[in-house]
């Protein structure tokens, strides 16, 4: 949220002082992301090949932190400057519905996977939006320091409220999606009515109730760099963290974390574009054409710990860039990793966001 | 007096005043002066528009936001005409329902059915999917429309929709300012409390508003010694202490709250210094950090200097010889304080209470950072409001808009008890 206010301030600097210069301009183009690793993934993995290829410049911006308000205050100022921009699939809904990006035809925008299989099918089931590709797909799951319990972690999502046996500080993300889905799985829901049961009152209240338990062992942490720093400093021993960024903590820091897979919620991340830019549609198809094509996204994973949203891309995964560590069994959509897994349901939340989002900022202010 | 009664007294008198080359005095000093005050008018013209551009308007168009309410008027005019010949009983008739069906067709067409089905979710959540669900295969509806709908979705149904529409028809309303202070309509319209585990922004204003008083009162604790610490001493030491004031001042405020962050959490310095000292044990560190105590900690360091200046300014100016007076007069030190000194001092407390308040008041990243769940402010979810949904969008602005008058509330009973004129800031 800080980097969020820190973003929308630079970019309404960034927006009025660039925008002159960088529109209308088809030798290059301007792609949003949300900086560190993951933008560096997509440098290496997309704009470089793709500058190689077509001469067309790459500029970056680290702004998708911000990227719905950035697209709503340019589409409604008539002043476009983002041709490409990476976001979340409930925000891309978001800006869908309300008319900001521009309608994708797979057949037309998107190349067949290597195999043949036409794009509507090689992309993971239920990712593709109308407005919406995607590129990887993440995990946001429940990760421990392994210091802080000598006799073994958690190992479901029940563990995670069981006080007695796991005591210490829980780090939740400071929002209500997910936490009350593990709340309710935690209380014993069945994985596949979990969004049935939150969509009523007494599921909600439910949910609200289950992290009444074990609400005063909780922190609430906003940033994606937090958990990793919170379980390092061991001010929490058990957190919800984004998978890349646990990966990237064990790797680069050899940090003692474990990632508890047991019922990881996923989610895809991907391409929009911001409808306004006609004159670079041309452009900007190729670049989304190349970019999302079966080796360019398994290429990505040999940076980042995401997983490729498309089938054909899973086979061709291979190591971690400068070592021999293979990628798969760290990826979110490894079989093994995916047992008990529940997909993120986007729709869900466009619908209930909004009422659960205040409801949840009411219990944490009583 | 106006030029015509001048010019009389002129007439009358019979002998205007001239200037050496003939003119009228008045006219020739009037226009020397009006090319000063041109002059002086162009030296202001660059802050003026900046004002203008980076203040008034971007106001204006906060407060436009928080009860523009075009969706429904604007969006699907054809319902609005129909709806405003319900009685508001039941369900609609066919009329309406093929109004909105003819609605959503455009709306699909222009892509604003969207933004229809966001202000509706608002207040209904579930909605969005049905009514998006339906534009997609509006233009394949037959009638008759109302069963039509009815079949594609039973919520079509629902009394309470419809009413929500018939209300919504109005082009400004004051729905997103009843959710910013937790009230809302029922379903016959009236304006009631919203269901408690929903109350949260009376809260969060109230929490704001008693937490910036908190630290303000800390800063005029901890600031008004060190002020007159800093106003007494010889200049050498009294230099060297200014830089300990002045160097935080200068640093950056996300390092100062990360310091915080590093000497407060309960594996920090602190807690690891009253672990060694026996003060805690091990499992029983303190939660200093992430919660109202960190809050305000960390705001009452951040904000001390606005504090301790306008404070210094003032005390820098009385002289030590009017404390002396008081007490060769027979007054004790507190009282020679309270009546002497204190007094003295007003200008400056004043300024520095008015600045570290407000600055509190709307304060967002230390707030966001260390309050964890209990400490945060209205700022916090202002922003949150602001990145999310349209709907959320115009919340955020309301409770913008809420918060700026507050502060101007402040300001307008603080110059009446203080007055603004008297303020010393530095």
């Amino acid at each position: 949220m800080l980097r969020k206010m820190l973003l929308a301030s630079a970019a309404t600097v960034v927006v009025t002082a660039a925008t002159p210069a960088l529109t209308q301009d088809a030798d290059s183009l301007t792609i949003v992301s949300w900086g560190g690793a993951y933008e560096r993934s997509q440098q290496l993995a997309y704009y470089e090949p793709f500058t190689e290829e077509t001469g067309v410049e790459i500029l970056q911006e680290s702004e998708s932190a911000n990227g719905l308000a950035g697209i709503r205050s340019q589409v409604e100022a008539g002043n476009v400057s983002w041709d490409v921009v990476d976001l979340l699939q409930s925000d891309a809904q978001r800006a869908c519905d309300e008319g900001l990006l521009e309608v994708i035809d797979p057949a037309e925008w998107l190349a067949d996977g290597d195999d043949g299989t036409p794009p509507e099918e090689d992309f993971i089931e239920n990712t593709m939006g109308d407005c919406f590709i995607p590129q990887i797909l993440y995990a946001t799951m429940f990760a421990y320091n392994t210091e802080a319990f000598p006799d073994g972690g958690p190992q479901t999502v029940e563990d995670i409220w069981d006080l007695e046996a796991f005591p210490g500080t829980r780090a939740l993300q400071r929002i209500p999606q997910k936490n009350l889905e593990w709340a309710l799985l935690a209380d014993g829901v069945e994985p596949d009515q979990v969004y049935e049961v939150l969509a009523t009152e007494e599921g909600q209240d439910q949910a609200f109730a289950k992290l009444d338990e074990i609400r005063d062992s909780v922190i609430w942490w906003e940033e994606g760099a937090q958990p990793p720093q919170l379980l390092a400093d061991q001010e929490a021993v058990i957190a919800t963290a984004y998978n890349g960024r646990i990966f990237d903590a064990q790797m680069n820091e050899d940090q003692p974390f474990e990632i508890m897979w047991d019922h990881q919620m996923f989610e895809v991340d991907g391409w929009v574009i911001p409808v306004g830019n006609e004159d670079e549609l041309d452009t900007i198809k190729e670049f989304i054409r190349f970019s999302t094509d079966t080796q360019r996204l398994a290429d990505q994973a040999q940076y980042i710990a995401y997983g490729p949203a498309r089938n054909s891309s899973a086979s061709k995964v291979s190591t971690f860039e400068g070592t021999d560590i293979e990628m798969a069994p760290h990826m979110p959509t490894n079989p093994e990793n995916l047992e008990t897994a529940i997909a993120f349901d986007v729709q869900f939340w466009a619908d209930y966001g909004d009422a659960l989002e205040e409801r949840f900022n009411a219990w944490l202010a009583q | 007096m106006t030029d015509a009664t001048m010019a009389d007294m002129a007439a009358s008198g019979g002998q205007e005043l001239k200037t050496s080359d003939g003119r009228s005095l008045k006219a020739a000093l009037k226009a020397s002066q009006s090319v000063e005050r041109r002059r002086a008018f162009l030296l202001v013209l660059p802050l003026l528009a900046l004002l203008v551009a980076s203040f008034i308007i971007p106001i204006g168009q906060l407060v436009t936001r928080s009860v523009y309410n075009p969706e429904v008027a604007s969006y699907l005019p054809e319902t609005s005409s129909a709806l405003s010949g319900w009685n508001g009983e039941g369900v609609p008739d066919e009329e309406v329902f093929a109004a909105l069906a003819a609605d959503m067709v455009v709306g699909a067409e222009n892509r604003t059915i969207g933004r229809v089905a966001a202000r509706i979710n608002r207040e209904m959540p579930g909605t969005r999917s049905m009514i998006m669900g339906l534009s997609r295969s509006a233009e394949e509806l037959q009638p008759p429309y109302r069963e039509a709908f009815l079949a594609d979705d039973e919520g079509w149904g629902e009394q309470a929709l419809w009413r929500f529409l018939k209300r919504e028809t109005r082009i400004i309303t004051p729905a997103y300012y009843l959710i910013a202070t937790d009230l809302e309509y029922n379903a016959e319209g009236e304006i009631v409390q919203r269901p408690e585990n929903y109350q949260v922004y009376r809260t969060l204003f109230w929490r704001t508003a008693w937490m910036s008083l908190t630290i303000t009162a800390l800063c005029v604790l901890l600031g008004y010694p060190i002020a007159h610490l800093l106003a007494t001493q010889p200049l050498r030491i009294a230099n060297i202490l200014m830089i300990l004031v002045l160097l935080p001042f200068w640093t950056s405020l996300l390092v100062r709250t990360s310091s915080w962050i590093v000497l407060l959490q309960q594996q920090g310095v602190i807690n690891d210094m009253l672990v060694w000292l026996g003060v805690v044990t091990d499992s029983g560190r303190l939660r200093m950090i992430y919660n109202k105590t960190g809050t305000i900690i960390a705001m009452t360091h951040i904000l001390l200097p606005f504090m301790i200046l306008p404070l210094y300014s003032v005390m820098k100016t009385i002289p030590p010889s009017y404390m002396r007076a008081a007490r060769s007069l027979g007054a004790t030190q507190t009282y020679a304080f309270t009546r002497v000194y204190l007094p003295l001092t007003i200008p400056g407390l004043a300024a520095g209470v008015l600045l570290v308040f407000i600055l509190a008041i709307g304060y967002y990243i230390t707030p966001a950072l260390v309050g964890g769940d209990s400490g945060i402010f209205i700022s916090n979810l202002i922003a949150s409001n602001m990145q999310s949904s349209l709907a959320n969008l115009k919340l955020g602005a309301a409770l913008a808009t809420i918060l700026l008058v507050l502060v101007m509330l402040f300001y307008f009973v603080f110059n009446k008890l203080i007055g603004v004129d008297r303020l010393k800031f530095g």
